[in-house]
Order: C-alpha cells, then structure tokens, then sequence
C-alpha cells in the first residue's frame, strides 16, 4: 500500500487536485488508513496509466472516463477470454484439438464444415 | 540504447513542442495499457519515455547533445504497468488451477488459437522472464575511474557489473538477460543496476570537474613550493606559485574524469587553504608583533560598506 502524499511525490507530474477528482469521480479507488489515503499497488499503476492518459497524451477531464470505462471493458472481456481458455485447456486433447481448429482461420465461416 | 532523436523520430533541431508531439503519437500507439496483447509493447514503451525524459528536459537534452551524458543514462526499469494487474493471473485464480503459470501463457494458446497454429502439437508456452533491478553502493574513485564489482543475489546467484569510468550517481546500468528466466525457453528478463556514487572524503565531482581542497603551510604559500597533491588516479606533483592564498585555484589539464563520448578528461581544480602551525611559534609570533605591513591590510573592507 502507498499513501496518498507519497504517491504525489513519487510521480513527478501528478498534481494532488487531480487526483483528488479522479478518487470524487470513481476513476481510482483507495483505502482509508490511519486518517489518510492508501493505494494498492493497482491502483498505483492505475493512477499512473490515468497519468500517461491525461498529462502526456493530453485526454482532457471530461473524455477521461470514457476512455477508461472502453480500457475496463477490455481487461474485462480479456479476462473472460483467459477463463474461456483455461476451460478449454482442460478438456481432453481430442476436444482441446477439436476447439482450437474449428477457431482456425478458414474454418470459422459455417460454409467450410 | 538507441537515439532518443531517432527513437522519437524527430530532427536533432525539433523543437519541444515537436519532440512532445512525437512522443505523444507513439505512445498513444504502444502504451502496454493500451494494448494489454502486445508483448513488445512495454520494451517499445520504455524506450520512447527513456527518449522522451532525456529531450524533453532542456538541461539534459542540452547535456547529451554536448556529449556530456549518453543515452543510457536515461534507461530505467519501468514500473509495473497497470495490465499487468489487471491482466494478471492474481485476479484471475483460475488460471493457475489449470496449469498456466500466467495469462500470459493463456494469451500464447489463444494467439495461436486464431492463428492456425493450433494444428503443430501442442507445445510449451513461452513468456519472457521478469526484468529485476538493484541499487549498488559504489565507492567514488571506483565510479571515477571504472572497476568491476561482483554482487550477490538474494537467491545466491552472483552477477559482475562493469561499472564505467565516470559512472554518475544514480546511473542505470543493463545486464541484458540477467533477470529472471523466461518460461518455457522465453528469453529471460534483464537486471538493471542503479549506481550510488558514495561521496569522498575530500574529492568531490561536477561536470567532469574533481575539486579538491589542499592545505599549503604558510611558508609554502608565501615562497611558492612544489607539493605533492591527491589525483583520482594517484599522487601527483604540483608548484605552489611564491605569495598564493587561501581560495588560489591551481588547475591540473586533464586530471578529471574521462567523459566517455568524447575521450576528454575534465581538469583537477585544486583550491589552496593555508593553515598556520598547530602549536604558537615564538618567533613568529616575535616577527608579527613587530611587523609593519607595506600594504594596508582591510580584509573585511567589502563586507562592512
């Protein structure tokens, strides 16, 4: 966990207030702790990616949540995808093989089986 | 390392708003965040904000297109990216139940999945190993002059770091392939190496620069003498000109450190400091008693008008 003034300090273009709005509008998260704010190491990489959006590819306050409710949906449907795959992957080799090629390009279009 | 101008794609001459600009496009296109697929992804990353920290501070740009520093004096090991969470098999328990050590072995099956590769049989996954990094305490005349250090691992392995002549503090060193190891025949990661030049008990180093204090007797600095003073390479023998004084700069050509784009050396400044016998001299203490100066003596005069 990092505390809030030590996450402002470690990132040399953060600035408090920012990060203050983006916790007010739900785009980070973090922990009471001890009278201040604590991040899990997510949420500090969060933070830092909302950085790299904001202060060097310059997507202003307002697009901000757009752009990371698109990113959200996308860790999310990844990790749907690995839980698919997993699935997949314990299955017995005649299923796993029966899988994988009906994936394969060629065989994805209904004409070809 | 590679250019920073040549990573960024810009003209030596490009202006900070065309160097923030470039980065800006390319780090739209390879963020890993953004492309949580794309492996390389966070090695073009890295090298593209090394570039971008290096040009767009005008001090340090100015610095490594003088030669002074190099490119790889910018490298450092990035934190850990957002992805790496949330794409990461911490959050996603079923991944290690099925036998892949990550998602990203996942994301190799999958890849290959849509890519036809599934109809080779079916072999290991491979992942890259995890980059490492150090911090080495290094003495100053070893960072001044290069040496070779060999450092312990935790886990028992030991590594040798060739530390550079003129290494600077807080300088990042690369031991490619020296992380941990990859996965299933992947590559393994690297080890950066975070150098903390230790301070010297009377060298000090600036821009290539050594300082150094030396206390001269009052007869040697009246007469003049010739002294032997501290290097960083060793002792070396110097003239005190007749009637010097504390604060006299004696310079040393090319007794600094080697700045290694440009095979130069910086100078050995020598600041003067005269100190008086440790105990009275009698006849000295006789002489001054009685001594008329020729020239009036108001040291103070500027620091009390």
């Amino acid at each position: 966990m990092t505390g809030i003034d030590a996450l402002v300090a470690a990132i040399s273009a953060l600035q408090r207030n920012d990060l203050e709005a983006w916790l007010r509008d739900e785009l980070v998260s973090a922990e009471p702790d001890a009278g201040t704010l604590a991040f899990s190491d997510m949420e500090c990489a969060r933070v830092r990616f909302i950085c790299t959006l904001h202060y060097d590819l310059e997507i202003d306050a307002e697009t901000l949540p757009v752009v990371l409710t698109l990113a959200d949906q996308l860790y999310e449907t990844r990790q749907r995808l690995f839980s698919l795959t997993a699935a997949v992957a314990a299955q017995d080799e005649p299923i796993q093989k029966a899988i994988i090629a009906a994936l394969s390009p060629g065989n994805r279009s209904p004409e070809t089986e | 390392m590679k250019d920073p101008y040549e990573t960024l794609g810009v003209d030596r001459s490009a202006t900070s708003k065309e160097i923030k600009a470039a980065f800006k496009k390319l780090a739209r296109k390879h963020h890993p965040d953004l492309h949580p697929g794309d492996k390389e992804a966070e090695s073009r990353f890295k090298d593209l904000s090394a570039a971008n920290d290096l040009l767009k501070d005008p001090e340090k740009r100015r610095r490594f297109d003088a030669g002074e520093i190099d490119a790889s004096g910018a490298e450092r090991p990035h934190e850990r990216f957002y992805r790496d969470f949330a794409d990461g098999p911490a959050y996603a328990s079923h991944a290690a139940q099925d036998g892949f050590s990550s998602n990203e072995d996942l994301e190799e099956f999958l890849s290959r999945a849509f890519s036809g590769g599934g109809r080779r049989a079916q072999g290991t996954f491979r992942a890259r190993g995890q980059d490492v990094s150090y911090a080495l305490p290094v003495a100053f005349l070893d960072a001044a002059n290069g040496a070779t250090r060999t450092i312990t691992l935790p886990e028992g392995k030991t590594l040798q770091v060739k530390i550079p002549e003129g290494a600077a503090d807080r300088q990042m060193l690369r031991l490619k392939g020296q992380g941990m190891p990859g996965f299933g025949g992947g590559a393994p990661g690297d080890a950066y190496v975070e150098l903390h030049v230790q301070p010297h008990s009377f060298f000090r180093s600036k821009d290539g620069n050594i300082h150094v204090e030396v206390p001269v007797t009052l007869t040697e600095a009246a007469l003049g003498a010739r002294i032997e003073v501290p290097t960083i390479t060793g002792p070396v023998k110097v003239t005190v000109p007749r009637w010097s004084n504390t604060g006299t700069i004696l310079r040393l050509r090319e007794r600094g450190i080697r700045n290694h784009k440009t095979g130069q050396r910086g100078h050995q400044l020598i600041t003067l400091k005269i100190v008086i016998p440790a105990a009275e001299e009698p006849e000295l203490v006789a002489f001054l008693e009685t001594w008329e100066p020729k020239t009036r003596l108001e040291p103070r005069k500027e620091m009390l008008t």
